[in-house]
């Protein structure tokens, strides 16, 4: 990493009575990236964000912003945006208000709140909406009001924790648009938290997957997909197909079958992925495959759905499932039950320990 | 004593009708149109004979008593307003009731927030001192204070360990005071914390990430959420406080006679069932204006923020 960081996160840790929410976690967030942390619940995303925002206290670990210690910085002067999934818009209080509220807190004399409220509710396109209270707004407007309360004051970084979670898929999409407008405009750092592998394919410029407290993997979204480091991560980025099998002397066999992938893997069990656009599917002999598909396993085909760029195959092998998406030119004609061959070039499969 | 618990029992249910009165209830009236309307009449009708036979028809005999009674005119009035002791009572009953209303929001806003903060065993447990007292009857409570603040009470034989001959508690406006507020805490208390427990306390959380301090949170978010329970908590206190009877009393002395007081000493005391009447008035009068004022600033202000509050939740 050339750029310095923004944010560098050291060891941090953080445990309850019982059990330990945040392991260890080392993290440099770079100025002006959409950095996203992606992980099912319960893999310490959400506890990371609040110990970025203040909320809750690390047990070990320390956090630098632009060098500077944050750690024992209470909440109000860490001078960071936090959008909220419920919103945590003031009831009482009209937009207008509610967006001037951190500005009154930073002594902004009238005349400037009203200019930067006015500057923001045009960014996030709210301005016909100044005098309404939060109820008398839907969801989606609700959560601009939230994210214009939260950057009027210009943050340097901005905590997004699951925002666009309780919103229906289509005005989801809107606003992930819209979000990436206003990373662009405002230039500033963003730091996402969802927990919806493809919102974060489709926001970020890094995703950061939790696992069990700890980071799995840091990178762009092509890479965790295409060189996913562990087996979480090819399974929760995308869709894939796992075979298990096991390594003895650098040879992985699975189903009493010598398989081929990149990477490298120590004996014991371990696991073939394959995406499921790299898989093909023919018939048992394997008669309209080229030659040298040298990696295949012959399955019971369990479901076939049309999904308009072609045909989605769900194959059960005695090796795994497997999930092929077939283009609509090479679709074959087969049926549900029927038995097929399912193959693969070694290049396309990712060998990772089970 | 006759009209005066009759008083307190009409102006409870004045105020819930101005807290109920929201735009809620309405629309869905609106929407049950004949067979429904009628229905719900004929459910009413029980509770409406009731009413109208021990309750407005005994407050007409009244009202229509304060301007015939003894002969048509407006003399009761006259007397009423005439005799400088009549006033000073009025006011008096007026001052005593504010006094006891902001007494009983000072406990009770602290003792809410702090039910809304323990956990749910601690909660039962406090609102169980609450209303323990509220269970049993107000002439026993207002004999235990009598026992409690007489100079040979107990604490006023513990004060006299430190050399304190007499503690002049009983009979003043202060002992009133005491006894007042005890009764009507809990009236306080359960609109408060009812208002105080939906209030989002994630609200705070986000305004501390928006630079505010926890105390200035507190005053601007928590404080304005808190208001609506607060005003009706307070105006509930206050229209009964006007009513009351025993307690000022057998707790005050003869300057700390209430209006009730006054109704009695006319009724029982001198047969002038005019001069009953007309205070009865009196006090229906002002608890009507208060009940308006407080209704209209509601909708100005309170009123809208309820309905907010109510509406976000949704």
């Amino acid at each position: 990493m050339t750029k310095e960081a923004i944010l560098d996160l050291q060891g941090l840790s953080k445990s309850y009575d019982d059990s330990i929410a945040v392991d260890n976690i080392d993290l440099s967030i770079l100025p002006g990236e959409f950095l996203t942390f992606l992980g099912p619940s319960g893999s310490g995303k959400t506890t990371t964000l609040n110990l970025i925002a203040g909320f809750v206290e690390p047990t070990a670990g320390s956090m630098l912003l632009n060098g500077a210690p944050l750690e024992k910085m209470p909440a109000h002067e860490r001078n960071l945006g936090v959008v909220f999934q419920h919103y945590a818009l003031f009831p009482h209080m009209t937009v207008t208000d509610n967006v001037a509220y951190p500005l009154k807190q930073r002594k902004f004399t009238a005349a400037k709140r009203a200019e930067a409220v006015r500057d923001v509710l045009k960014m996030v396109r709210l301005e016909k909406y100044a005098s309404r209270y939060p109820a008398q707004l839907s969801g989606g407007q609700q959560q601009r009001v939230a994210l214009a309360r939260a950057i009027v004051y210009r943050p340097p970084i901005l905590l997004m924790d699951e925002p666009l979670g309780a919103l229906d898929k289509k005005l989801r999409e809107w606003l992930q648009m819209e979000l990436r407008r206003i990373h662009r405009e405002l230039g500033s750092t963003f730091i996402y938290v969802t927990h919806d592998q493809e919102e974060a394919l489709t926001l970020s410029d890094r995703i950061a997957v939790f696992n069990e407290g700890r980071i799995e993997q840091i990178g762009t979204g092509k890479e965790l997909y295409d060189e996913p480091n562990t087996l979480f991560v090819g399974k929760f980025i995308g869709e894939s197909s796992v075979f298990e099998g096991s390594m003895t002397d650098g040879r992985f066999h699975a189903g009493g079958k010598e398989y081929w992938g990149s990477g490298t893997v120590r004996d014991g069990p371990a696991a073939l992925l394959v995406r499921p656009e790299k898989l093909s599917i023919s018939d048992e002999a394997g008669s309209t495959l080229p030659e040298d598909l040298t990696n295949w396993v012959i399955g019971e085909i369990e479901d076939i759905v049309f999904v308009g760029s072609g045909m989605k195959y769900t194959v059960n092998t005695a090796i795994g499932g497997a999930v092929a998406h077939v283009p609509a030119e090479r679709a074959v004609d087969t049926h549900i039950g029927d038995h097929v061959r399912v193959a693969w070039h070694p290049q396309d499969a990712k060998l990772l320990p089970a | 004593m006759a009209n005066a618990p009759d008083t307190t029992q009409f102006s409870a249910l004045s105020t819930q009708a101005i807290k109920s009165g929201s735009a809620k209830p309405n629309s869905q009236r609106k929407k049950s149109r004949g067979n429904g309307t009628r229905n719900l009449l004929l459910i009413l009708l029980p509770s409406f004979i009731v009413l109208g036979i021990f309750y407005f028809y005994p407050m007409l005999t009244i009202l229509v008593g304060a301007f015939t009674d003894p002969q048509v005119g407006l003399q009761n009035f006259q007397w009423f307003f005439g005799e400088q002791v009549n006033v000073d009572v009025l006011w008096r009953t007026l001052i005593i009731s504010f006094w006891v209303t902001v007494i009983c929001v000072l406990f009770a806003f602290p003792f809410s927030f702090f039910l809304t903060i323990v956990t749910p065993r601690t909660r039962g447990l406090l609102f169980l001192i609450v209303l323990v007292p509220f269970w049993t009857s107000m002439v026993v409570r207002t004999f235990a204070w009598v026992i409690l603040l007489q100079d040979s009470g107990p604490i006023g034989e513990f004060m006299k360990l430190f050399g304190v001959q007499s503690l002049g508690l009983i009979r003043t406006p202060t002992a009133v005071l005491i006894g007042m507020a005890q009764v009507l805490l809990p009236f306080v208390v359960l609109p408060i914390y009812a208002t105080m427990s939906k209030i989002d306390t994630r609200l705070l959380t986000a305004a501390r990430s928006l630079g505010a301090r926890p105390s200035k949170a507190f005053v601007s978010i928590y404080l304005p959420l808190s208001l609506p329970g607060v005003a009706s908590g307070a105006l509930l206190c206050f229209v009964m406080a006007l009513g009351f009877y025993i307690t000022p009393a057998m707790l005050g002395g003869s300057r700390e006679a209430f209006l009730s007081t006054l109704i009695q000493g006319q009724v029982q005391g001198l047969a002038q069932w005019g001069h009953g009447a007309v205070i009865g008035f009196v006090l229906l009068f002002v608890t009507l204006v208060i009940l308006g004022i407080t209704g209209y600033v509601g909708k100005k202000t309170g009123g809208s923020v309820q309905d907010m509050v109510g509406g976000s939740k949704a």
